[in-house]
């Protein structure tokens, strides 16, 4: 079942019912025992334990979230069904960081031009394509758009991205395969600036977060682009796979160390993980989740909306 | 915020020690700090569930013989029954048929491509083959492409076709063709799926259905959350797939799916990637990756990666100028390179006992190596030789020379003398840990 099968197509809808029976029943469960009591007993938490940590909410974010639950339950003293359902979505949406944007270039609040997004993350999260989607987006909402081919590195990556300029019908800067990331990004933000272009996405090359190297070069291509732009890159965008479990969190550790990520995007949300490990990270890290990847399509991208997300983790 | 597996375990094991016998009371503690352990690893709700409950068993079943020292008799049962459950020994792929046709299935994003690249290059490097590939993502923007390019790389034959978007008529072809230019194995990169893309699930049920594989694996990211579970089940139930990949295994993930994907498809993990070149595979090996899961390092590989390298000559001509004290800058900036040679150094000390959880705070950059090389680079042959004739004016000279300070240069000095003196102290070089963990480098 996936969580946000109700945003997408058909083709996923007709999905596994015996799983929303069994997550319907949990709910159920727990607001059964709970209604009219002052304490939660353990049956109920561990039920909830279950719920979160099989969707990689991630053992630490999981307590914190029962003992919230159980202060709240002591202190309001009489609870209903419905009281609690909306309590713990309650306490579950008070750890995501607030996504101040509804429009996608809503966030364009500065005076500088182009608004340059790097966009950064491990190998495979779904960079390329979630650059893609964005381009379509800005460019639907009338902005002029041109791509940076940093990703110099995987094979075929230069090609992949030109696919997806062609397919959106944005403009994009590259170079051989090998290049100088820095160079490119150089080069695009310098172009874009002189075009007068509104956004500039650079894709870069997946790195693993361990890899010191790799990590520092994050830092050369922001400081060869703030050459040309003095605040860019304005937006530092940290892909996460949503079938990652905890090891997201060192991603968003490692990466926030290396560079200043100020926006999460959390991609395949079309399948059945449910990519739990965001709470604790935008509670950790303050940083919201900015966009959700919903598939491979060109329209597969949507603003993140905290409570249609914690609505899903329990299936309703 | 994580504290990994191995030291998890460790301190939940102290708990138990100093304890006379292991007892339902005071395993209770142990076995939820292994749960946790489990659980920060990865390993899916259930599985951890059965796993801490197994070992339960056995525990309290054992306390009646005997329980001396309960904290090492738990250590030994964990680390047991997570070899147990990730499959004693490793299983080979199988190559029967001409050609042997193996095919990739696996989420988007998994590594898929850069694996058949991998496996292409090991068995036509390693074991004489003559492969060929087959590109059958037809999807995802130059996927294609991409394995052009990694069979470039490795000299391996690509089959594509761009033309068609039919990735089942494309798998027939390469078939074809692999057959009649005699090529003994066909790789058969597809592309990403999710299990419940009913359409796409099809699909590569039509590609096994045409093909009939000696070997379907299921790639997966070591990454993976708790829904590893659910994928491979569902993948399995499709393809009944012969093996699982493990990929990213470069990482610092936990790498909890690999035990709960193998308990609940039950089929062995047959190869991981451990890096982005193309030689970055090994086999899957149960009891390193519990040893290594565990904190006890993964010596073995250690020292496999360390014989590839390390010419006995030399090692032995070492040890015996150390035995009389000669070693000098020379044997120093050989060892260095010997180093270098065996790849990664923060992967390299992270297998080994202790140091893991040292440096795992710590950068150890690939050229953390980089001012010592200047610095023995800057010293005269004769200075090289006989170090203790670097005095403040050559100091200077050299500090000057490589491009770093008198300090640095001082601390390199000082750092030698004692790597000396502990190396004749060992003579045998056993307490490796003990000696990379005194070693700071100038930065
Ligand atoms: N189902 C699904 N697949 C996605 C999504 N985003 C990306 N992918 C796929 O994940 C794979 C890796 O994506 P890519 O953009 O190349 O990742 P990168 O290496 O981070 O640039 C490709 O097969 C994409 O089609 C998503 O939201 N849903
Ligand atoms: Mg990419």
């Amino acid at each position: 079942m996936g969580i946000f099968s109700f945003f997408t197509k058909e083709k996923k809808q007709q999905l596994d019912k015996g799983l929303e029976k069994t997550k319907e029943s949990v709910l159920k469960k727990i607001t059964r025992s709970v209604v009219g009591k002052t304490t939660v007993d353990d049956d109920v938490l561990d039920d909830l334990e279950e719920i979160l940590i099989s969707s990689d909410v991630g053992v630490d974010t999981t307590l914190k979230i029962i003992k919230r639950i159980e202060s709240r339950v002591k202190d309001e003293k009489y609870f209903g069904a419905n009281e609690l359902n909306s309590i713990l979505k309650e306490e579950i949406a008070a750890l995501l960081s607030e996504n101040e944007q509804s429009t996608f270039s809503g966030e364009f609040n500065t005076n500088e031009k182009p608004y340059v997004i790097m966009v950064v993350g491990v190998n495979g999260v779904g960079k390329t394509t979630t650059i893609g989607k964005l381009a379509h987006l800005f460019k639907s909402e009338g902005k002029t758009v041109v791509l940076g081919a940093a990703d110099t590195f995987r094979a075929a990556a230069v090609d992949q991205l030109s696919i997806w300029a062609d397919r959106v019908g944005v403009s994009i800067i590259k170079q051989e395969m090998g290049a100088d990331p820095a160079s490119v990004a150089f080069d695009t933000v310098t172009s874009a600036k002189s075009s007068n272009a509104d956004v500039v996405i650079i894709d870069t090359a997946g790195r693993l977060h361990n890899k010191v190297n790799l990590m520092n070069e994050l830092t050369k291509i922001k400081r060869v682009m703030q050459k040309v732009i003095p605040n860019a890159p304005h937006e530092i965008l940290l892909v996460l796979d949503g079938s990652t479990g905890q090891n997201a969190f060192e991603q968003a550790k490692q990466f926030t160390l290396a560079t200043e990520v100020n926006a999460l995007a959390m991609t395949k949300l079309d399948g059945t993980a449910k990519g739990g490990v965001v709470i604790g990270i935008s509670d950790q890290f303050k940083i919201p989740v900015k966009y959700i990847g919903v598939g491979e399509g060109i329209e597969d991208l949507q603003i993140f909306n905290k409570k249609e997300y914690v609505n899903s983790l329990f299936g309703s | 915020m994580f504290e990994n597996l191995s030291e998890r375990l460790e301190r939940s094991l102290k708990l138990l020690k100093g304890e006379g016998k292991i007892t339902e009371i005071n395993v209770a503690e142990t076995l939820k700090e292994v749960r946790r352990a489990l659980l920060d690893a990865d390993v899916n709700f259930k599985t951890a569930k059965t796993f801490t409950e197994t070992v339960k068993e056995k525990a309290l079943g054992q306390n009646v013989l005997s329980a001396l020292k309960p904290g090492q008799m738990m250590v030994k049962l964990v680390h047991d029954e997570l070899a147990e459950l990730m499959g004693r020994t490793n299983v080979d792929i199988n190559l029967k048929g001409s050609p042997a046709v193996i095919l990739m299935a696996g989420l988007q994003g998994s590594g898929k491509t850069t694996m058949s690249g991998k496996l292409a290059k090991l068995l036509k490097s390693k074991r004489g083959k003559n492969p060929l590939l087959a590109a059958c993502d037809v999807y995802r923007p130059a996927a294609i492409d991409q394995l052009k390019v990694l069979g470039e790389q490795i000299n391996v034959p690509v089959f594509a076709d761009l033309e068609s978007k039919d990735p089942v008529k494309i798998a027939l072809a390469a078939l074809k063709q692999a057959k009649l230019n005699g090529h003994d194995v066909l790789i058969v990169d597809t592309a990403g799926r999710l299990a419940i893309d009913e359409q796409m699930m099809k699909e590569i049920t039509n590609i096994k259905d045409a093909l009939n594989p000696s070997e379907i694996l299921f790639v997966v990211d070591s990454m993976t959350g708790q829904d590893a579970v659910n994928t491979a089940k569902e993948f399995n139930d499709r393809l009944n797939f012969d093996g699982v990949v493990l990929t990213k295994l470069d990482g610092d993930t936990r790498g909890g799916a690999a035990l709960s994907i193998r308990s609940v498809v039950n089929k062995p993990i047959k190869f991981v990637g451990t890096g982005e070149k193309l030689d970055a595979l090994d086999v899957f090996h149960p009891e390193r990756m519990a040893d290594r899961i565990l904190g006890m390092g993964d010596i073995v590989s250690l020292v496999e990666r360390a014989q590839e390298q390390y010419d006995v000559e030399e090692a032995r001509k070492l040890q015996k100028k150390i035995a009389k004290n000669q070693f000098n800058f020379n044997d120093f900036i050989s060892q260095i390179q010997q180093i270098k040679k065996m790849g990664n150094l923060k992967d390299l000390a992270s297998m080994i006992p202790g140091v893991g959880k040292a440096l795992k705070n710590i950068d150890i950059d690939d050229d953390a190596f980089k001012s010592i090389e200047a610095i023995i680079y800057s010293m005269t042959p004769l200075e090289r030789e006989n170090p203790e004739l670097i005095n403040g004016t050559r100091r200077k000279r050299i500090a000057d020379g490589s491009g770093t300070t008198i300090q640095d240069v001082n601390q390199l000095l000082k750092q030698f003398t004692e790597t000396k003196k502990m190396m004749k102290m060992m003579s045998g070089g056993k307490n490796m840990a003990r000696m990379m963990s005194n070693m700071k480098m100038p930065n």
